[in-house]
């Protein structure tokens, strides 16, 4: 089976244990109609699509690329039909996999509710151990919670184009989570200064220090593909949550780790050696432009 | 006679400042004073450093660079955090006996003549190598669950005020025995202080 473009794709969604959250977030894709267009939805839980649940859970039909939501739980049911039936079934024949979201990627917000049993579709947290693991090479991770539209977009664009899509060590087009959150924030001004921001909601300061900030350790693309084509947490002045990677969910996620003052978890790839020293110098200096409101910054002058 | 290097000049530059500026204080010494202890004229002293600032300054930064490495090897040993506080102390001490002008240097050329180092040396700059590494020191005793969680300038001035107090103490001959003797309870003391708490 392989893609062409005289029938239009076989695009099945399939829905583990799941808050719906990528399911909403896809609805607001800028450009929903003209990229459904380009495919036979066979099924989606909130999308008009060729068949109904019962239909699609009777095992009778084939998809070319499979989207599954949700943390895989063997023993759910969909229609009474437990996943353990219905993902093997389907992913047999799928010529492309997409984990969608945490949950499926990496087991996410829902693997606690039966750890020894639940898991993404590859990975359980960071480890090899999810149901489709022979299949890997067919699976795309697109991690997030939720995922951006506009990754999803991006990833069955490629397909359809038959790009090839290369992959980070976690299955993640590299493509989209190659560069952090980090990337592109409007404040990274105040990272480099060491300047921390005085409250949530605020433009000024930097959320890394007290805030909890995850950005400088996760890999996402939120503030280079803006959300609704405008924003990000960071810009709105909320943390980041690293939602993109396996150790998600956390705990305390307006808080930032620290042990005597210094942020346990340094920004990737530095040595916290490297770190400190850099911040220390930082600290340092005191920029009066960064230290107020900027918008009042020489008002009277 | 092996022909001394520019490096070799330079090293005996700052041991004759460092004792010098220790000794007579940081204003009182004179270029001519310490070109002379060095045996140059004051004319080649100029083609190593070109005032008395800069080389007080280039004195911290290598105070602060030995400490930083020596602190730095007991931070890599895989031993417990109690028996780095032991080493710390030890070289601390060590270094107070067998090359006193540098904490000297440290206690009374840098911290009371800050005046002297200008916005060059502002806050830690000149001392970023030593304090990143007692930086490094707390945190992993921290995140190894062996030292009580809690504010890094409390933890750093407990540390090194109590040693620089003993320090102090054996430079003015105020102690009854040698700074080696106090290693022990003076690690047990920090530790005891700074322990995980219950």
């Amino acid at each position: 089976m392989h893609l062409n473009t005289e029938t239009k794709p076989k695009l099945l969604w399939l829905q583990g244990v799941t808050c719906n959250g990528n399911s909403h977030s896809f609805l607001n894709l800028e450009s929903l109609e003209q990229l459904l267009d380009k495919f036979e939805l066979l099924y989606h839980p909130l999308l008009a699509s060729t068949f109904s649940l019962s239909e699609i859970t009777s095992l009778q039909n084939s998809c070319d690329i499979l989207i599954f939501e949700g943390t895989y739980d063997p023993e759910f049911t969909r229609n009474n039909i437990p996943l353990k039936e219905i993902l093997p079934y389907y992913a047999l024949h799928a010529e492309h996999i997409i984990a969608l979201g945490t949950c499926a990627s990496f087991g996410g917000m829902f693997q606690s509710l039966a750890p020894e049993r639940n898991s993404g579709l590859l990975y359980k947290v960071e480890e090899e151990g999810g149901p489709l693991i022979a299949y890997k090479k067919r699976v795309i991770n697109l991690s997030g919670c939720p995922v951006h539209p506009e990754w999803l977009a991006t990833t069955l664009q490629m397909l359809l184009a038959k790009h090839t899509i290369v992959v980070d060590d976690l299955q993640r087009p590299r493509e989209l989570y190659s560069s952090l959150a980090h990337h592109g924030c409007t404040r990274n001004e105040y990272f480099e200064w060491k300047v921390d921001t005085k409250g949530f909601g605020l433009k000024e300061g930097c959320l890394f220090y007290e805030q909890g900030c995850r950005a400088p350790l996760t890999h996402a693309s939120c503030n280079t593909i803006l959300w609704n084509e405008v924003s990000s947490k960071t810009r709105v002045g909320t943390p980041c949550f690293g939602c993109t990677e396996p150790s998600f969910p956390r705990t305390n996620y307006f808080q930032t780790k620290t042990n005597m003052s210094i942020p346990q978890d340094v920004p990737l790839g530095v040595s916290k050696r490297a770190y400190l020293t850099v911040a220390g110098m930082a600290k340092t200096f005191h920029i009066k432009r960064l230290e107020g409101v900027l918008i009042d910054y020489k008002r009277d002058h | 006679m092996a022909k001394i290097t520019k490096e070799e000049r330079k090293n005996g530059i700052i041991s004759a400042a460092l004792a010098l500026f220790s000794q007579q204080g940081f204003y009182v010494t004179t270029i001519p004073d310490i070109a002379q202890k060095v045996g140059m004229s004051v004319g080649n002293f100029y083609n190593y450093f070109s005032s008395k600032e800069i080389l007080a300054k280039e004195l911290i930064l290598y105070i602060s660079d030995y400490l930083g490495k020596n602190l730095r090897e007991i931070n890599m040993k895989e031993i417990t955090t109690e028996e780095k506080i032991q080493e710390i102390v030890s070289m601390y001490f060590k270094m107070a006996s067998d090359k006193p002008e540098m904490i000297e240097y440290f206690l009374r050329v840098y911290l009371s003549n800050r005046e002297v180092f200008g916005s060059d040396c502002a806050g830690m700059i000149c001392v970023s190598s030593f304090v990143t590494e007692m930086m490094i020191f707390f945190e992993e005793g921290v995140a190894k669950g062996d030292l009580h969680n809690q504010d890094f300038f409390s933890a750093f001035g407990l540390f090194m005020g109590y040693l620089g107090g003993m320090v102090f103490l054996f430079g003015e001959a105020l102690l009854p025995e040698p700074l080696k003797e106090y290693e022990e309870s003076i690690s047990l003391n920090i530790y005891n202080a700074l322990k995980h708490r219950d």
